[in-house]
């Protein structure tokens, strides 16, 4: 797996999402009950679909019940940081993110990738936690002018086109 | 959040403006309506609008034009005249830290509303979000939003749409450090990276970086962009101007 700079890490809080997404499961979903089953609170256990298992971590708030919910995976665009570009995926399960992977890290000296080792299971793993407080949009200063900002928010507006 | 609220149709458009992507979402009922489509294409015009009357990264923007001397601010577009206004009472109003006038490379100090203008045109475009039955909205200009609903929709009880607004924790990377529940209000960040771009201190006539960031919320987003621009600048000065001139707004330093 890629690795990602640490400082890119303290900077980053959230990921970086691609305009286009995929149903993990077949074609089968609308998209208007797609739509319908992210804002319901989810289930949590259905539609892991295939390749995305839920990770540990995600929450699982509201009601229980089916939500029929496709898991979809959303790639991110690539962001150009002051580090390299970055690029993450995200799994979204019944309106809550439960999985996150780094495609695509600043590939630079050998520093970067020792400090990469750890990041990216941190990374994956609380920006998982941070979905588990239910948040509507996000706010921040941090490398606003490089759109910076847009990766996790990017993951809520995805989630809802 | 009510059941009822929390299963309510949400939906988001993404556009850039300002070279920032710029989301706004709707939740209630009526957001796949024409009539939402509508007013949500308002929305992004009325920024674009204000991006090319403002924008200092566009060498034809009335601004630039302005400071080349090809345009007097008579020949302006009104809202050019008021950001200047507002400019200046903000300026008052914070006791100074925050400031229109910013150095160029040169170090000369030139007229620059960047500093207000996001916020303050976020803030307009979701004012024509807020004629929606039953809808309410959201517009996010990269961590500067605003958040407006229809008249009829309460601020508290089961029928209140309420928005989780996560502030990122810069400490700690992907976690949200606090969130701000709001049904109608603002929010705004202001702050700087570990490299890059640096805010300048009129005071003490210098850019400042230095780690954290100041999240100012309350009602309308223009005056919580000045205010957290003013704060994150400003020393002591700025937060007793805070404290003592915008009791409807809160601070949160990270």
């Amino acid at each position: 797996m890629r690795r990602i700079a640490l400082w890119v890490m303290s900077t980053l809080t959230l990921l970086v999402l691609l305009f286009s997404y995929h149903t993990s499961l077949g074609g089968s979903t609308t998209v208007a009950s797609s739509i319908e089953a992210l804002n319901n609170a989810p289930a949590g256990s259905s539609g892991t679909g295939s390749g995305t298992a839920s990770s540990g971590t995600s929450s699982t708030k509201g009601t229980s019940g089916s939500s029929g919910s496709a898991s979809k995976t959303f790639s991110g665009s690539t962001v150009q940081t002051a580090y390299g570009p970055v690029q993450v995926q995200i799994t979204v399960s019944g309106g809550q993110i439960t999985k996150s992977e780094v495609l695509q890290v600043p590939w630079g000296n050998g520093r970067d990738q020792q400090i990469n080792s750890r990041a990216v299971p941190i990374l994956n793993s609380e920006a998982v936690q941070s979905q588990s407080a239910n948040i509507d949009m996000v706010s921040g200063a941090s490398y606003t002018s490089n759109g910076y900002i847009g990766s996790l928010q990017s993951a809520i507006d995805q989630a809802n086109l | 959040m009510s059941a009822a609220v929390a299963a309510l149709p949400r939906r988001a458009w993404v556009d850039e403006v300002m070279g920032i992507p710029m989301s706004i979402h709707l939740r209630g009922p009526g957001v796949d309506a024409p009539e939402a489509a509508v007013a949500v294409a308002a929305a992004f015009d009325s920024l674009r609008d204000m991006d090319r009357i403002f924008s200092t990264w566009r060498e034809d923007s009335e601004v630039m034009r302005l400071r080349r001397g090809e345009l007097t601010i008579e020949q302006c577009d009104p809202l050019v005249a008021e950001a200047l206004e507002i400019g200046s009472e903000a300026a008052r109003v914070t006791g100074g830290a925050f400031t229109m006038l910013l150095p160029d490379d040169a170090g000369d100090l030139l007229l620059d509303p960047t500093g207000l203008v996001k916020g303050w045109a976020v803030g307009r475009a979701a004012t024509l979000l807020a004629d929606l039955p039953g809808v309410s909205a959201c517009v996010n200009g990269a961590g500067d939003l605003a958040v407006v609903a229809h008249e009829d929709l309460p601020d508290t009880g089961p029928g209140a749409i309420t928005w989780r607004i996560g502030i990122e924790d810069l400490a700690d990377p992907s976690r949200t450090a606090e969130v701000v529940a709001l049904t109608r209000g603002a929010v705004a960040t202001s702050g700087t990276t570990a490299r890059g771009a640096h805010l300048y201190d009129p005071a003490g006539r210098r850019m400042v970086g230095r780690p954290g960031s100041t999240t100012v919320h309350g009602p309308h987003l223009l005056w919580a962009d000045i205010w957290a621009t003013a704060l994150f600048v400003g020393g002591r000065g700025a937060r007793e101007a805070f404290a003592s001139r915008a009791p409807a707004y809160a601070r949160i330093e990270l």
